[in-house]
């Protein structure tokens, strides 16, 4: 549907039927939360209203998974593999790519959603590219709130991004279960796994199996980092995409696995409320942390807020703090 | 000679395929239409508007007996323009021939059979890169003991070049292509029968208006081989390490202004493969001057027959040695070139051969074509009647009631659909499971050459959507590489600089950024127009959506409305927008997805209006060269939609 379209439809009503697991209302919901005028942003705050915890009764049961890793590691066309077996499971499938964007032209080629293959007539699937903006790493804000939106209408909210800088860190934010996905032969991650410049993910994929001893070797070499992180939990689970693809179920489980094992209400809140402040920063930019008394204490002040507001609410919140702080 | 214009049902075909042989003919060349080439049966979703439309349909031996109806085999010399499918087609033609009783070990032919070049440019492939490349080496091991006098390969440099190819690339992926394949081979073939597979191999290139530089492309491609199978493959016996090749001269410069200027391209094209005799053409295929218009019809193909007529004839180009030996400037463009193929080759080796590096080589050849299309738009690149000489009398060739192409009759579709449910309906069902199921465990088993179960398909009287259809289930279907993510910028000029801003301004005024999915419906290949624009958009600053070649109506429906985008661009060359387009914006429609369409490519005026009547918002065609200028138009009319739609 065209933003005009959209911009005709009543965001309450978008999340409403997104509460009510009406997917069909997913691209125009998308189309709202995408819109960064000061009316998209109004627009926003209904529409995420009626997914929060207090409009859904608890959290949404949908599983957000984050898969990052470095570029070409593999990571779209394994989501086409597990997006195929996730729907042979039953289950509904929502995929936020984030691909990067040039900084020359702040245009963006949107190619992450040519390697997932999928029946177009399939609505359990839905694939939504995003560019990640000029701001370097990092996921942008309509990312954030798409999760949150996405999260009551689907049973798997997948958001892939480029494991580069921030967004890895972003990504972590948002989602309940990261996938680090790495490709044979490419030492990087093992670098910074071992270096502590990366955090430990929740499950570690190793790409490529079909060309065989690299695959395996990696997959060794990062069990190995990881057992001398202490991390002997992590599982490394190791795929092949290309058909016949292989290690799918495998993946599958181990997602599921963490997913069972996290402090789900914890988790969401504090990725409700970390996107509430990377929003209120990428609108107010550094000058209204400031106001707010810094980092540290903007944080403390979300956390003295009721579990049950949604990160538009979180902003609107915050919004009020920087303008007390400032008069005051 | 091609041979595809109009004859799209195999009766038609076979007439004139018996024309041309009692004029004395020995060779016949087959061009398929894309659902065969792409292993699709007439009746699939998406064989929709294609079947028929730029070759003859094949979908079973019965298909084959009709177009070779009455034909001796025994004396022809065919040609069939197949890749990914070969395998398929060489079985029914063999069929055919044992059947009419004729020993088939005395069939004589090529089958094109090259499938790199379908993964970066020609779009006809059906499975992923390994398994493919399996049936390449699986036909080529069968073929030199039971149809000795088979070409089981034409490696192509044709379709690279026009893909936007250097002379460096295209010699440099041609070479890795033969490479990868002989490997190949080399693991399924005996030591002593090697040489003669290497001998078997042949090459199909291009030649274009540099046509001086073009003909030491040849020298250097026909130096290089020569190395190859000495220093590779230890080959030494001198008639084996022969560069054989065919040509069929560029049609990518081929231009919609003043279309009759093309015939003078066309000859100085011919020439470079011809002028010096050490490294003649063996057979060439012209293009006709209305190449950009639509397929030409048979006085179009007859004028560009007399070119070489001509040139054999009446010139003395036949007459001499080679006239280049010993020229100092042939030999250093020469060698400038196989110094610049060696870099480009091992750069393809460390990306690990061929296949592996198809990603690479199509980034690579998205990147030349978008510096070669900047540069004629800029004025560097001249190219007369298009960026200079502009102004023109009308040309009296278009004037007739066919605009000067040939069209081709949308009823050979529901024909030939109606056919092929009655063979299935006919035939004994149960030898055509026991086939395929021998087949597929054929497939599965890495060990075992597919050949003679597809022989046994070919003759229980499986389809040609059968055949592809079991080996897609064992092998996997794939989407080649776009290429487009890789490709440079364009440098910022005046235009560009204005057009950004445009594009701020409406993205701001639309509340996040201006998005265009680029789509190709059906199973047309021509990538490179949807490339570049896709390219382009990006660097005016649009968020771009470009999911590669062969779609369905439905899923660039469903996909411009996950993705929210503001404007739909679709791109055909192959002739089926009158079947396709409609059904684009149906579809569209029904998903309620309220976009302006714009659509580009080879689409006849009278076509275009009719889109336009159908609800397409804008039509472009190759005379629209200026990418710049055609983002401007787009931006507008996205503006323009909204616009309306907010005040409305
Ligand atoms: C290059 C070419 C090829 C290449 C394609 C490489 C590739 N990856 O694209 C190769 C060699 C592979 C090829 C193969 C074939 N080709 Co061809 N090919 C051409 C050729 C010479 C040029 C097309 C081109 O790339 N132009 C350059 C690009 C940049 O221009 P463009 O696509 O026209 O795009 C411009 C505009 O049209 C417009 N535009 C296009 N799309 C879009 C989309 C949007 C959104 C917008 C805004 C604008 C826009 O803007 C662009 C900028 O200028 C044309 C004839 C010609 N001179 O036009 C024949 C032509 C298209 N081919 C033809 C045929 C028949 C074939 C084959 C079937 C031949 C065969 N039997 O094997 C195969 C089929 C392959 C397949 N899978 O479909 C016919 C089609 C006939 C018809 N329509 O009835 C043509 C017209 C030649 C002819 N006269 O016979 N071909
Ligand atoms: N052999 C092999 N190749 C793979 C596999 N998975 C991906 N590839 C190839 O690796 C390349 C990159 O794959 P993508 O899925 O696009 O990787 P990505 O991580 O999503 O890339 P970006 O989004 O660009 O960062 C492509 O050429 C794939 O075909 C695999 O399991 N085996
Ligand atoms: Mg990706």
């Amino acid at each position: 549907m065209s933003a005009a379209r959209a911009a005709a439809g009543d965001p309450a009503e978008l999340g409403r039927r997104l509460r009510e697991c009406d997917r069909g209302a997913a691209p125009a919901a998308l189309n709202v939360i995408e819109d960064r005028s000061a009316r998209g942003r109004e627009r926003t705050r209904k529409l995420l209203a009626e997914v929060s915890p207090a409009a859904l009764g608890g959290e949404a049961g949908a599983h957000l998974v984050g898969v990052t890793g470095p570029p070409g590691a593999g990571k779209s066309s394994l989501l086409s593999a597990l997006v195929g077996r996730w729907r042979e499971l039953g289950r509904t499938v929502a995929v936020l790519a984030v691909d990067p964007t040039s900084r020359r032209s702040g245009g963006s080629l949107l190619g992450d959603r040519a390697r997932i293959e999928h029946d177009p007539r399939d609505d359990g699937v839905l694939i939504r590219s995003t560019a990640a903006g000029t701001r370097m790493g990092g996921l942008a804000p309509p990312t954030r709130e798409a999760v949150q939106a996405l999260a009551p209408a689907f049973d798997l909210v997948v958001v892939e991004t480029v494991g580069v800088g921030q967004s890895e860190t972003d990504v972590e934010e948002v989602t309940d279960t990261v996938a680090v996905v790495v490709q044979p032969a490419s030492g990087d991650t093992l670098q910074f796994l071992k270096a502590g410049i990366m955090e430990v993910p929740d499950v570690l994929v190793v790409t490529k199996a079909d060309l065989g001893e690299p695959a395996l070797r990696a997959r060794r070499d990062l069990e190995s980092a990881l057992r001398a992180l202490g991390s002997r939990d992590t599982p490394v689970v190791s795929v092949s995409s290309v058909p016949p693809p292989s290690g799918i179920d495998d993946l599958v489980e181990a997602l599921d696995a963490h997913r069972a094992a996290i402090d789900l209400p914890a988790t969401r809140l504090r990725a409700r409320r970390l996107t509430a402040l990377a929003d209120f920063l990428a609108e107010r930019g550094e000058a209204g942390l400031r106001a707010l008394g810094g980092r540290r204490e903007a944080e403390r002040f979300l956390d003295s807020l009721h579990p049950a507001l949604d990160a538009a609410a979180l902003v609107g919140a915050l919004e009020e703090r920087a303008s007390e702080e400032g008069g005051g | 000679m091609r041979t595809y214009a109009g004859h799209s049902t195999a009766k038609e075909s076979n007439e004139l395929y018996r024309r041309n042989i009692e004029k004395g003919q020995t060779g016949l060349s087959i061009a398929f239409d894309l659902p065969t080439q792409t292993g699709y049966d007439p009746d699939d979703e998406l064989a929709r508007g294609e079947v028929g439309k730029v070759g003859v349909s094949i979908a079973h031996k019965g298909d084959m007996h009709t177009l070779l109806d009455g034909i001796p085999l025994q004396e022809m010399n065919t040609s069939m323009t197949i890749n990914a499918t070969a395998a398929w087609l060489l079985a029914l033609y063999m069929t055919v021939g044992e059947e009419n009783g004729i020993d088939t070990s005395v069939l004589q032919g090529t089958t094109q059979n090259d499938i790199i070049k379908e993964f970066l440019s020609r779009g006809t492939y059906a499975f992923p890169p390994g398994p493919s490349m399996r049936l390449i080496a699986d036909m080529i091991a069968y073929t030199v003991d039971e149809v000795p006098k088979w070409n089981p390969i034409n490696i192509c440099s044709y379709h690279l070049q026009e893909a936007g190819a250097t002379p460096v690339q295209e010699i440099a992926y041609a070479l890795s292509t033969a490479r990868a394949v002989l490997d190949q081979v080399r693991e399924r073939v005996t030591e002593e029968t090697f040489p003669r597979v290497f001998g078997r191999i042949s090459f199909f290139v291009n030649a274009g208006i540099r046509f001086i530089e073009e003909h030491a492309k040849l020298r250097a491609m026909s130096q290089l081989w020569r190395e190859l199978g000495r220093e590779r493959y230890g080959v030494d016996d001198q008639r084996y390490l022969r560069f054989r090749y065919g040509v069929q001269v560029n049609s990518l410069g081929l231009t919609e202004q003043q279309p009759e200027n093309n015939v003078i391209r066309i000859v100085l094209e011919a020439l470079a493969v011809t002028l010096g005799r050490n490294v003649r053409a063996r057979a060439i295929q012209l293009p006709a001057w209305n190449e950009a218009l639509g397929l030409p019809r048979p006085w179009d193909q007859q004028w560009s027959l007399r070119i070489q007529q001509i040139l054999a004839l009446e010139t003395d180009l036949l007459e001499y040695p080679d006239i280049f030996e010993g020229s100092k400037v042939m030999d250093g463009l020469a060698a400038e070139l196989m110094e610049g193929a060696r870099a480009e080759m091992a750069v393809v080796e460390e990306h690990g051969g061929a296949v592996k590096a198809v990603d690479y080589m199509k980034t690579q050849l998205v990147e030349s074509h978008r510096e070669r299309v900047a540069r004629i738009e800029r004025g560097e690149q001249k190219v007369v009647g298009q960026n200079v000489y502009t102004t023109a009398e009308p040309s009296p060739l278009q004037a007739g009631e066919d605009g000067g192409i040939l069209t081709v009759d949308p009823e050979v579709e529901r024909a030939q659909v109606e056919a092929v449910e009655r063979w299935r309906a006919e035939r004994d069902e149960a030898a055509v499971r026991a086939a395929l199921a021998e087949l597929r465990a054929a497939a599965e088993n890495e060990s075992l050459n597919v050949m003679p179960a597809t022989l046994a398909a070919a003759r229980a009287g499986a389809t040609t959507g059968e055949w592809a259809g079991v080996l897609r289930e064992v092998f996997g279907e794939y989407r080649a590489p776009t290429g487009v993510e890789g490709a440079a910028a364009i440098p910022d000029d005046e235009a560009l600089h204005e057009l950004r801003e445009k594009v701020d301004r409406l993205s701001e005024a639309l509340g996040r950024r201006v998005k265009i999915l680029v789509g190709k419906p059906g199973l047309d290949g021509h990538s490179n127009g949807a490339e570049q624009i896709a390219v382009r958009a990006r660097d005016a600053g649009m968020d771009v959506v470009y999911e590669g070649i062969r779609l369905t109506p439905s899923r660039i429906a469903a996909t411009a409305v996950q993705e929210g985008v503001h404007v739909v661009g679709l791109s055909i060359l192959s002739g089926s927008h009158r079947e396709l387009i409609p059904e684009v914006l149906r579809e569209l429609r029904e998903a309620g997805a309220d976009v302006p369409v714009v659509v580009g490519g080879i689409i006849p005026p009278a076509d275009a209006e009719r889109l336009m009547q159908a609800g397409v918002a804008r039509v472009y065609t190759p005379k629209d060269f200026e990418l710049t200028r055609i983002m401007g138009d787009i931006v507008d009319l996205v503006a323009e939609h909204h616009s309306a739609a907010a005040t409305a």
